[in-house]
């Protein structure tokens, strides 16, 4: 039993990630009518990904790592520099992201609508959301750069638009995503809203104010269980793509080959 | 041995002294003809070269009534000779609450200061002039409402003087608080630089006096300043109004001699024999022996060598049954209430200070307060946008001074001198603990809650640190050892 | 003239990153707000630029005065 049920498991698991490159495999190949697709595709979402994660990562920083705790190893003036290279890093992967995506020859997506939201023709909802990111994000740091020129008020304002940014960015993903329906990546994903609703409620946990903190609590949650549905009812159901606006003859290959990832992995040719 | 010049009356009410002989028996305010009888009509302005008058106040050495004590002829040619039109402030707040003086001028003769406030604006050359009145205080704001009618049906003012009705809290009456008020702020004092002198209301050069500086100023410009050197001394010249309360017969604001002994002083408002301390400067001043300082001067230069200073000429003298350490722990428990809240060695050092003064005087100590105040005191002083804390620091240093026997013997658990002696109840005053008058605690929570709803906006501040308002218990003791009135603490929201 | 580190205390909240940086002239109070100690010695003037700088707050500016003013 024992001894069976290892080798079980092992070729189990060995499916599954075949199984898994091949339906990373299958969309692309058959969308672009059978040519192989550009790796600027992959680095866009590569770098999409990456760029959710430190993007995470300043926002945590931000929310919790200036607290006023002594951590000896982490003394609060490197958790404000960490804050801030985190978040220029993140930009520049952002970047990456769009700069792939607009050069990227399987998606006609311009550079004017990865800045201009919802002026897209290729899911210009999803789209959208991840040009309106990119405004905050600019925003914010840009005015964090000039923050010595800038009055006080005006720059904490602006920052606080970071909030915003964060689940817009989230969402652009999920509903943009390629990948969304990747196990690991939902684990991502999870642990990117994880991290950032535990450190606003445990920021929210040093307010004074019993009524911001309850407002406080209550948006996070809301928030964490609207991206649960959304996830549910969108991306990890059958024909998101098409629903999602994917345009052109690609999207019914794409709907197909997402929905029968069996096929698409024998088919494609995994090797 | 009095060195200042006699011949000038120094009683207090009508028919003498300078500022006080146009005031009026029944205690109204004296009309535009009654003040153009006694002081002479207001001299021709236009035409008159600016330096000319501020020579005479030079000549004069007005110094400011205010508290501060500047000269007041450096700040006019400061303010003068700045960068656009100037814009003169006449600060009639007096927030203050143990002093009187400036209502009783506003109140009495409205005139004098108006004058001085339209010469003001003449010798800087400014188009605009304001006058800052605590809006708690009605009748004050009509009284001088009415005399500037009175004014602009005889034609007297080129300048127009808008009358405003502002925020009453303690630190509302400093500079930078009015100035970023009248330009659309709270009434809350503002760091510096820049000074308001160089740049203030609307970024011109703003004059900020107190009103009986310009009332001084308004006689200056009618008799010069070599008639205005005639009372006082020569390193404290003129007269000034004094506000003498506490354990006298005759409590009120008295016109005095600047630099008059500050035992005559309160002897002219019959000073109980067995007074023993005095607090000079008003809750912003300081706690003094009263043999110490009984034959120095009431002026800057004479109280320095004990540390004092007149601030705005009040005087109140302790009762020989009240408790040093008691009275001025509810003063600085008033003072940490007040606070504006915006710089952390204020809004924590002071309630913290108030703490320990307070545990110390009840004889109900956690851990040494003596000890934490000696640390906590100089640390806090000099560290905020404005003098609030300095003051109130000031103060409780000064009554560990003045009283250090009682701080002693409370600080090993015995009572104090005065309940030594066996006045009536204060043994059991002293001993049992002692409980703030309710209400005045309740206010002071209530203030504190105020303040932390409010901290919704200070949200990101990370949560409050301040100690706990003090839970000692005290007995509300015979009334005769509460000294003076504490106000009670306004509600927020109140600062616009 | 010497440099000399000023604080503008209602901006100030205490976040105290300024004397992580540079303890050698500024200390905390014991409720986390700063207590400037001298002015500033030639050698930590660049110090002294960063720690200014990362104030989360922008309290601090460096400023030129005569000698003999003397505040905290």
């Amino acid at each position: 039993m024992v001894s069976q049920a290892a080798p079980t498991a092992a070729k189990a698991v060995l499916h599954t990630v075949t199984r898994l490159a091949g339906s990373m495999h299958s969309g692309s190949l058959l969308a672009a009518g059978g040519s192989s697709p550009s790796p600027l595709w992959y680095a866009t979402r590569a770098t999409g990904v990456v760029a959710l994660l430190l993007l995470t990562a300043a926002v945590a920083l931000g929310v919790a790592g200036l607290a006023r705790v002594d951590v000896p190893a982490l003394p609060r003036v490197v958790r404000s520099a960490l804050h801030r290279n985190v978040s220029l890093l993140a930009l520049a992967f952002v970047c990456v992201h769009v700069i792939t995506t607009v050069l990227d020859p399987f998606t006609s997506i311009s550079i004017v609508s990865a800045i201009v939201p919802f002026s897209s023709g290729y899911r210009p909802l999803w789209l959208g959301l991840g040009a309106i990111a990119l405004d905050l994000l600019l925003a914010v740091i840009v005015t964090s750069l000039l923050r010595s020129r800038l009055p006080y008020r005006g720059w904490h304002a602006v920052h606080w638009l970071a909030y915003a940014s964060w689940p817009v960015a989230l969402w652009h993903g999920l509903g943009t995503g390629t990948d969304s329906r990747l196990p690991w990546l939902l684990l991502l994903d999870a642990v990117c809203v994880l991290v950032v609703a535990g450190a606003v409620l445990w920021r929210l946990r040093l307010a004074d104010n019993g009524g911001v903190r309850l407002a406080g609590m209550i948006a996070t949650s809301a928030f964490v269980l609207a991206t649960i549905v959304f996830v549910a009812v969108g991306p990890l159901q059958h024909g998101w793509a098409k629903r999602a606006g994917t345009p052109g003859p690609g999207a019914a290959q794409l709907t197909h080959a997402q929905v029968t990832p069996e096929r698409a992995g024998h088919s494609g040719g995994s090797s | 041995m009095t060195q200042h010049q006699s011949g000038v009356p120094r009683a207090r009410g009508a028919g003498t002294g300078r500022l006080t002989s146009s005031w009026h028996p029944a205690g109204r305010a004296a009309t535009l003809r009654e003040h153009t009888a006694c002081y002479g009509p207001l001299p021709q302005l236009t035409g008159r070269p600016r330096r000319e008058l501020i020579d005479q106040v030079a000549t004069g050495g007005l110094t400011g009534r205010g508290g501060a004590g500047f000269p007041t002829a450096t700040k006019l040619r400061a303010v003068a000779s700045g960068r656009g039109r100037p814009v003169v402030v006449a600060n009639g707040m007096e927030s203050e609450p143990a002093s009187e003086k400036d209502q009783a001028l506003l109140a009495r003769s409205p005139h004098l200061v108006l004058d001085g406030i339209a010469m003001a604006a003449e010798a800087v050359g400014a188009t605009e002039a304001h006058l800052c009145l605590a809006r708690t205080r009605d009748w004050l704001v009509d009284s001088v409402l009415a005399a500037q009618a009175e004014r602009q049906r005889a034609g007297l003012d080129r300048v127009p003087v808008a009358v405003h009705a502002l925020p009453h809290h303690y630190v509302s009456s400093a500079e930078t608080a009015l100035v970023r008020w009248l330009n659309g702020g709270e009434a809350k004092p503002a760091s510096t630089p820049p000074r308001p002198f160089e740049r203030g209301v609307r970024k011109r050069p703003t004059l900020i006096d107190n009103a009986e500086t310009l009332a001084h100023l308004a006689l200056i410009g009618r008799y010069g300043g070599a008639w205005f050197r005639r009372a006082g001394r020569a390193d404290a010249t003129g007269t000034m109004l004094t506000t003498v309360t506490g354990s006298v017969a005759r409590p009120g604001v008295y016109e005095v001699e600047a630099g008059l002994p500050v035992g005559e002083v309160l002897a002219l408002a019959g000073l109980d024999a067995a007074s023993e301390a005095v607090l000079i400067g008003g809750y912003f001043g300081t706690w003094h022996d009263l043999r110490r300082v009984t034959d120095l001067p009431l002026s800057a230069a004479g109280l320095r060598q004990v540390g004092g200073s007149p601030g705005a000429g009040v005087l109140v003298a302790l009762p020989p049954g009240a408790c040093g350490l008691a009275e001025a722990a509810r003063i600085l428990r008033y003072l940490a209430s007040q606070s504006a809240q915006q710089c952390g060695p204020c809004i924590f050092g002071l309630p913290a200070i108030a703490d320990d003064l307070t545990q110390l005087a009840a004889i109900r100590p956690d851990g040494d307060p003596l000890a934490r105040l000696r640390r906590r005191l100089p640390v806090i002083a000099g560290r905020g946008a404005c003098h609030h804390p300095d003051g109130a620091v000031r103060m409780a240093a000064s009554a560990l001074t003045a009283f250090a026997a009682d701080a002693d013997a409370h600080a090993h658990g015995r009572s104090c001198r005065a309940a030594i002696r066996g006045r009536e109840g204060f043994d059991q005053q002293c001993r049992s603990g002692q409980r703030p008058d309710d209400a005045d605690r309740r206010d002071t929570e209530q203030f504190w809650d105020h303040d932390r709803r409010r901290a919704g906006a200070q949200f990101w501040r990370e949560g409050s640190r301040r100690s706990a308002t003090s839970d000692v218990r005290w007995d509300a003791g015979p009334q005769r050892t509460a000294l003076l009135p504490v106000p009670r603490p306004f509600a927020e929201g109140d600062w616009r | 003239m010497t440099l000399k580190v000023r604080i503008d205390r209602t901006a100030c909240t205490g976040h105290g990153l300024c004397a992580d940086l540079l303890p050698e002239l500024i200390e905390l109070d014991e409720w986390g707000y700063p207590i400037i100690v001298d002015s500033v010695p030639p050698g930590l003037t660049a110090h002294t630029r960063r720690a200014v700088s990362a104030c989360p707050a922008l309290a601090l500016r460096l400023a030129r005065e005569p000698r003999q003013h003397e505040h905290r």
